[in-house]
């Protein structure tokens, strides 16, 4: 129907410009707290790594080391998020007590984990290069410069959800940490026949 | 009539092999995949108990004895000699890439490492800024637009793809090095890539043993790291792919595998 056309085309160039400059103004609004959201997701992967470094510097047991690596990883991460997204379909059969009682054992499974690998992070240096928005989030894009290693690219991805800004997944060299992570759970559950009471204590011992 | 009828679909099957050829020739580089594609996990997590017991035995053990006798500058001498022998062929991929810069790169690192770092026992280059840019076959399938395929763990060899084990094989039959020197000689590349590979496992061997022997799924695991971290250097290790982003903040019923089906799960329970 060319008739249509013809008779459509002004009224749309006014919608358009109408809705160009409405567009201007949404965009122009969140601008200053946008850059302010950066720079929070920035600060919070230069001071999660800072806290790891003067921990590992401390020279305290390896079991303070731990327990101190537990609260960074509780207050850096939104570990009720990871905990839930590595648990998949279980999650949604579990009561509230049973995955509170997961995350905390994920908590601590988690730190010692990777904690008692400090050594090979030691006197490593992470350098922020970029921080872009990824969806309604942030990705951190850093630099890992580890003793004997070659650089290793590391991206954190950052949520403001709950006010304060949270990191809930790391990729080093493309491999994503929360996938992984999700592998790993999934394996321990079927182990255990997909209970997850027997999840949490496995994961409390491990 | 049997044998014209399979003379017809032979025909038809040929036909339909060189247009999806045209197809891939056409397309440019291959998208880089997301998910995993294993049909073959049966076979693969059997070969990979075969590997677990063979690192157990043998290549743990050699690599910790080669970590602790030889001493550190040596081993990454034998590195570098092994990495060394590896720049004609990366420079060679440049050029079938159409990555012209690269093949530069590596043939120039290759001529500085092998005369003022005698023979690349050394490695000077670097710190003249050229640090390479390796590569392999299974890269320039990629980038003429040849798709992953299943992923595979091969005997000995561990995790790959069958893109990237006909990459490996191109490599091995076109090594300029090996093609160029002489036998004896030749066998000498050969050790330093076995000690390059011994040097490895010693270096990474808190990584590698945390994902062999200490997870609950080494396979699974495995193929993860292995195809996360080859699709990242495929795509330049830009932009993030969508492998790299997950929401947890969205509906959890997302991360459900493909093959789990709850029959008691109602979608109007929620």
């Amino acid at each position: 129907m060319p008739s249509d056309i013809s008779f459509a085309a002004p009224l749309n160039r006014r919608a358009f410009g109408g809705i160009l400059l409405a567009g201007g103004m949404a965009l122009a609004l969140p601008r200053a707290s946008h850059a302010q959201s950066a720079d929070a997701a920035r600060q919070l992967v230069t001071s999660a790594v800072g806290e790891v470094n003067r921990i590992i510097a401390s020279g305290q047991s390896e079991s303070a080391m731990l327990g101190a690596f537990e609260r960074v990883f509780a207050n850096y991460a939104d570990v009720p998020t990871i905990a839930r997204s590595t648990l998949g379909v279980a999650a949604r059969q579990a009561s509230q007590a049973q995955l509170a009682a997961y995350t905390q054992a994920y908590q601590g499974y988690v730190s010692r984990k990777y904690g008692r690998r400090f050594r090979e992070f030691a006197g490593g240096q992470i350098e922020v290069t970029s921080v872009q928005p990824l969806k309604s989030y942030f990705e951190v894009v850093s630099t890992a410069y580890l003793r004997n290693k070659n650089p290793a690219d590391v991206r954190w991805h950052v949520s403001q959800k709950g006010g304060q800004p949270k990191f809930f997944n790391i990729i080093i060299e493309g491999v994503n940490m929360l996938a992984s992570e999700r592998t790993e759970v999934q394996a321990i559950l079927d182990q255990n026949r997909g209970n997850i009471d027997a999840l949490t204590q496995a994961l409390s011992r491990a | 009539m049997m044998a014209s009828g399979h003379a017809a679909l032979r025909a038809v099957s040929k036909i339909g092999a060189a247009a999806s050829l045209l197809a891939l020739a056409a397309c440019g580089t291959a998208p880089v995949q997301t998910g995993t594609n294993d049909p073959q996990e049966q076979v693969n997590r059997e070969r990979h108990e075969f590997n677990k017991r063979f690192d157990t035995a043998l290549v743990k053990p050699v690599s910790q004895g080669y970590g602790r006798v030889v001493p550190g500058p040596v081993r990454t001498g034998v590195n570098n000699f092994a990495d060394n022998l590896d720049l004609p062929g990366d420079a060679l991929n440049g050029v079938f890439q159409g990555r012209p810069v690269a093949a530069l790169e590596n043939t120039a690192r290759f001529v500085v490492n092998s005369t003022i770092g005698i023979l690349g026992i050394f490695d000077p280059a670097s710190s003249m800024g050229l640090r390479g840019k390796p590569t392999d076959f299974g890269e320039t399938l990629y980038t003429w637009g040849v798709g992953e395929g299943q992923y595979v763990e091969h005997p000995f060899f561990g995790p790959s793809t069958e893109r990237d084990t006909y990459g490996a094989i191109v490599d091995y039959a076109t090594n300029p090095v090996r093609l160029l020197i002489p036998s004896p000689e030749r066998s000498i590349g050969t050790v330093a890539e076995g000690g390059s590979k011994l040097g490895d496992r010693y270096d990474y061997s808190d990584t590698i043993d945390s994902v062999l022997y200490e997870s609950a799924d080494s396979y699974a695991q495995t193929r993860l790291l292995y195809l996360q971290n080859r699709r990242h250097a495929l795509g330049g290790g830009g932009e993030a792919s969508g492998d790299d982003f997950i929401d947890p903040y969205a509906d959890a019923g997302d991360a459900a595998p493909a093959d789990f089906i709850d029959p008691y799960e109602d979608s109007n329970a929620q």
